[in-house]
């Protein structure tokens, strides 16, 4: 099979100095599934973006059938035979499938579309490839799980050879995938090269020729399917690089603080993403949960804050019920929570420093002056301490949060949420995309509250050096349930985790134990 | 009576004629999913210029050809300064509406000394009427439909056309998925800003007919502030009828009948700052009444 595309030495950093791709070979041939695997973060968008011709790149060289190529934009792209289905659909949801399919490229003679002929192109490749979409069916009345197959569609008309799709199982039902995976199949052996992006092993072993692995923006190598198993390809996707060590002494659990029983959680998508978890953190102690991201961890989070409300089970703060309680109220029972995304939740970045820090207390009589004004002295005084605490690298208290450093920012919100006087924390992610120093703080922090001041802590991050490093107890969620609990987080090693978050493995009821 | 409703209903033709304009201009830019809000200044802009052009020359093809100019130049600014120097366009569209009442005013105070009008003191040309052969014969519907101006059955015509183009060619299929994703356009080339641009000329073009119809056929001079609030009553019978052509210039007919309803009750008792208000009013209660039915539509259809 002749050799259609190779990328060589590709190194791209983004203006903020991450390195999302170090010198990464990646080589497809014609008529093979290429699977690129890797963890959230690990490269794999970035280098098709680069492919795709949506991001540049500082080194390295990209040859399309052994020839030198230059791809300047997605239309360019489009232009060499490169088609990219893409997670968020590009589609216009009141044309009919024909119209968005041939959109851009409409048949017909002068100024007239001929919509005749539109379907007609759409339908004989639909056909051909059996790919089941009806031309003349309006986008706003089709599933998913056709408008990724009219994605393909839209390809497959502008005649690509080469066609990326990025985590295309993540939308679908079972049956829906079985079905994209015979049809990818019948594309394949029309000598169209299919990169398949995805962190689901199961899905990689069944459909794919060749894998390619990525770890931390390097490629960690490529085999064929027949060399490799879930187990192996999970070893090479996880694993540890710098490990940056945290002191602690053992955890003396006490009273349970945090009780989550039965928790549900249904998405807009139908999907149960929690499915029926059951846990409980005592004070004194950080429980961990690691996990493939979007395997309903960050529902969990979501949960306890408040911020969705559950389709079924409880949750009790301290043995009361968070239920119809508003997120003030929560809050109020001793929550505390670092959220996944600081710009959307964590901060209002226009808002100087002073007021992100103060807006969870200034409604307090502890910041009133004769039971009316603000003790604007009193607020200056402890958020210039807290400034100090937690060593946030600003001009002054004034300074607009937008203006700070990704982790500047970062240590607003935790300077915030570790002073609330919370003896519940939820950190979701609270180190991602943050340098190396704040780490280091942020997870010193969270072993220290816990510690000192007997802080029950739910940490929940991708990352597994820190939750490894951090943890005292340790989840691992697959698909909405909790599949493993280990006592001792310091004793478990990264490949044994690996396989219980790729799913490889799973701990029975009894392995588990008692999960409080 | 009989003769009182046929009167009725020429005139709600009549005074339809610029709405229709209106309407069919705001739905092109909708549908490329912007509202055009200036579409009053554009009017008025072309009824001066049409008036002016055509009086200087005594030539109704350079009249009108200026009349387009003026309006298509205004798109062309209110465009430049939104999609290229992204200015907020509906800001910029206030601003020009703004303007061109004092400017069309200081341009006629400077081409003739008048403040009020030009009647009497320019000579412009006027688009004639025409009686329709045969039409004109048949009793009561004859009366009805023949006679008007011939910019009027432009404008019935251009609902077919700007329906005909939104729907049938490449260029309307083009502006309608610019509307509706600007992003899945661009992802296969399309580019959303020529697009803006295109749309709101051909909005210029449509509105520059309305403007000329008021003050070169509804009447035969330019007089300030002459379109009175129509581009904004156009603007809310295309966003009754959501952007549809066919529907929006329906619309635009009923506010045209609210229209000639107020013009026939001032020759009664009614105290006319009252009727005045009418079609306005009409508006409002059309639009809430509208915005209640879809409500109800959508409960409808999310439990099947």
């Amino acid at each position: 099979m002749a050799e259609i595309l190779r990328m060589e030495n590709i190194t791209k950093i983004y203006p903020n100095g991450f390195m999302a791709n170090k010198d990464v070979n990646f080589v497809v041939n014609e008529g093979e599934i290429h699977a690129l695997v890797g963890e959230n973060g690990a490269g794999k968008t970035t280098l098709m973006k680069i492919l795709f011709g949506m991001e540049d790149f500082q080194g390295g060289s990209m040859l399309l059938d052994g020839k030198p190529a230059n791809i300047s934009s997605p239309l360019d792209a489009i232009d060499k035979g490169i088609g990219m289905v893409h997670q968020h659909f590009m589609q216009v949801p009141s044309l009919t499938v024909a119209e968005n399919v041939t959109l851009g490229i409409e048949p017909g003679k002068g100024l007239m579309f001929d919509k005749r002929i539109a379907a007609r192109i759409t339908q004989e490749i639909s056909d051909k490839y059996q790919l089941k979409v009806n031309a003349g069916e309006r986008i706003a009345d089709l599933g998913v799980g056709l408008r990724q197959k009219v994605e393909i569609l839209k390809a497959l008309v502008r005649k690509c050879r080469i066609l990326i799709l990025d985590e295309p199982t993540a939308v679908l039902t079972p049956q829906e995938t079985e079905e994209l995976f015979v049809q990818l199949k019948a594309l394949k052996k029309d000598g169209i090269a299919i990169i398949f992006i995805s962190h689901k092993l199961e899905e990689v072993m069944e459909l794919c020729d060749r894998v390619t692995v990525l770890r931390h923006g390097r490629t960690i190598g490529t085999d064929v399917i027949e060399n490799l198993d879930p187990a192996k390809i999970s070893r090479m996707m996880v694993g540890r690089d710098v490990i940056l060590e945290i002191e602690k002494e053992p955890a003396q659990p006490k009273d349970i603080v945090l009780t989550v029983d039965d928790l549900k959680y249904r998405n807009a998508e139908d999907v149960m993403t929690v499915d029926g978890i059951s846990f409980g953190i005592r004070s004194g102690e950080i429980v961990g949960i690691a996990g493939v991201e979007g395997n309903g961890q960050n529902e969990v989070a979501e949960l306890v804050a408040g911020i969705i409300k559950p389709a079924g089970g409880t949750i009790e703060i301290s043995g009361k019920s968070i239920k119809n309680k508003s997120i003030r109220k929560i809050r109020e029972m001793g929550l505390a929570y670092i959220s996944e995304d600081r710009m959307v939740y964590g901060c209002a970045a226009n808002l100087p420093i002073r007021e992100n820090i103060m807006a969870d207390r200034i409604h307090s009589k502890k910041y009133r002056k004769f039971g009316l004004f603000t003790d604007t002295r009193k607020i200056n005084r402890e958020i210039d301490e807290l400034i100090e605490a937690f060593e946030i690298a600003c001009d002054d208290r004034s300074q607009p949060v937008r203006m700070l450093s990704g982790g500047n920012i970062q240590k607003v919100i935790v300077a915030r949420e570790f002073s609330s006087g919370a003896h519940l924390i939820l950190a979701n992610q609270p180190t991602r995309g943050i340098d190396v120093g704040t780490t280091e703080m942020i997870r010193k922090t969270l072993v220290r509250k816990a510690r000192e001041d007997g802080v029950a802590t739910l940490l929940i991050s991708s990352d597994l050096n820190e939750i490894l490093e951090v943890s005292d107890r340790l989840l691992v969620m697959k698909d909405g349930q909790i599949v493993a609990h280990f006592q001792d987080a310091s004793k478990v090693s990264t490949d044994l985790l690996g396989e219980y978050m790729l799913g490889v493995r799973r701990m029975t009821p009894e392995e588990m134990g008692d999960l409080v | 009576m009989l003769d009182i409703i046929v009167k009725f209903l020429f005139s709600v033709i009549r005074v339809s004629t610029p709405l229709i304009f209106g309407a069919l201009a705001a739905c092109i830019t909708k549908k490329a999913g912007l509202m055009n809000l200036a579409i009053e200044s554009m009017m008025l802009a072309s009824a001066l210029a049409g008036v002016l052009v055509s009086g200087a020359t005594q030539s109704l093809l350079l009249g009108m050809l200026a009349g387009f100019a003026a309006a298509i130049a205004i798109t062309m600014i209110i465009s430049y300064a939104a999609f290229v120097m992204k200015c907020d366009l509906y800001l910029t569209s206030i601003a020009m509406n703004t303007a061109l009442v004092g400017g069309t005013v200081f341009v006629m105070f400077l081409a003739t000394g008048q403040k009020a009008n030009t009647a009497g003191s320019i000579a412009s040309l006027s688009i004639s009427s025409w009686n329709i052969p045969l039409i004109k014969e048949i009793p009561i519907l004859g009366d009805i439909l023949s006679g008007h101006n011939i910019l009027t059955y432009v404008a019935f015509a251009m609902i077919f056309l700007v329906w005909f183009m939104l729907y049938k060619t490449k260029i309307g299929l083009r502006i309608r998925s610019v509307g509706e994703n600007p992003n899945a356009a661009e992802s296969v080339g399309i580019s959303p800003r020529r697009i803006y641009f295109l749309s709101f000329g051909l909005s210029g073009f449509i509105a520059a007919l309305g403007g000329m119809y008021m003050s070169m056929g509804y009447l035969s001079w330019f007089a300030r502030d002459m379109m009175a609030g129509r581009g904004f009553i156009s603007m809310s019978a295309m966003n009754i009828a959501s952007g549809e052509p066919v529907s929006a210039a329906l619309a635009a007919l009923m506010f045209g009948s609210a229209d000639a309803l107020s013009n026939y009750m001032q020759m009664g008792k009614f105290p006319s700052e009252l009727i005045s208000m009418f079609p306005y009013v009409c508006t409002i209660v059309l639009l809430v009444l509208m915005s209640a039915v879809r409500t109800v539509k959508a409960a409808k259809q999310k439990q099947p």
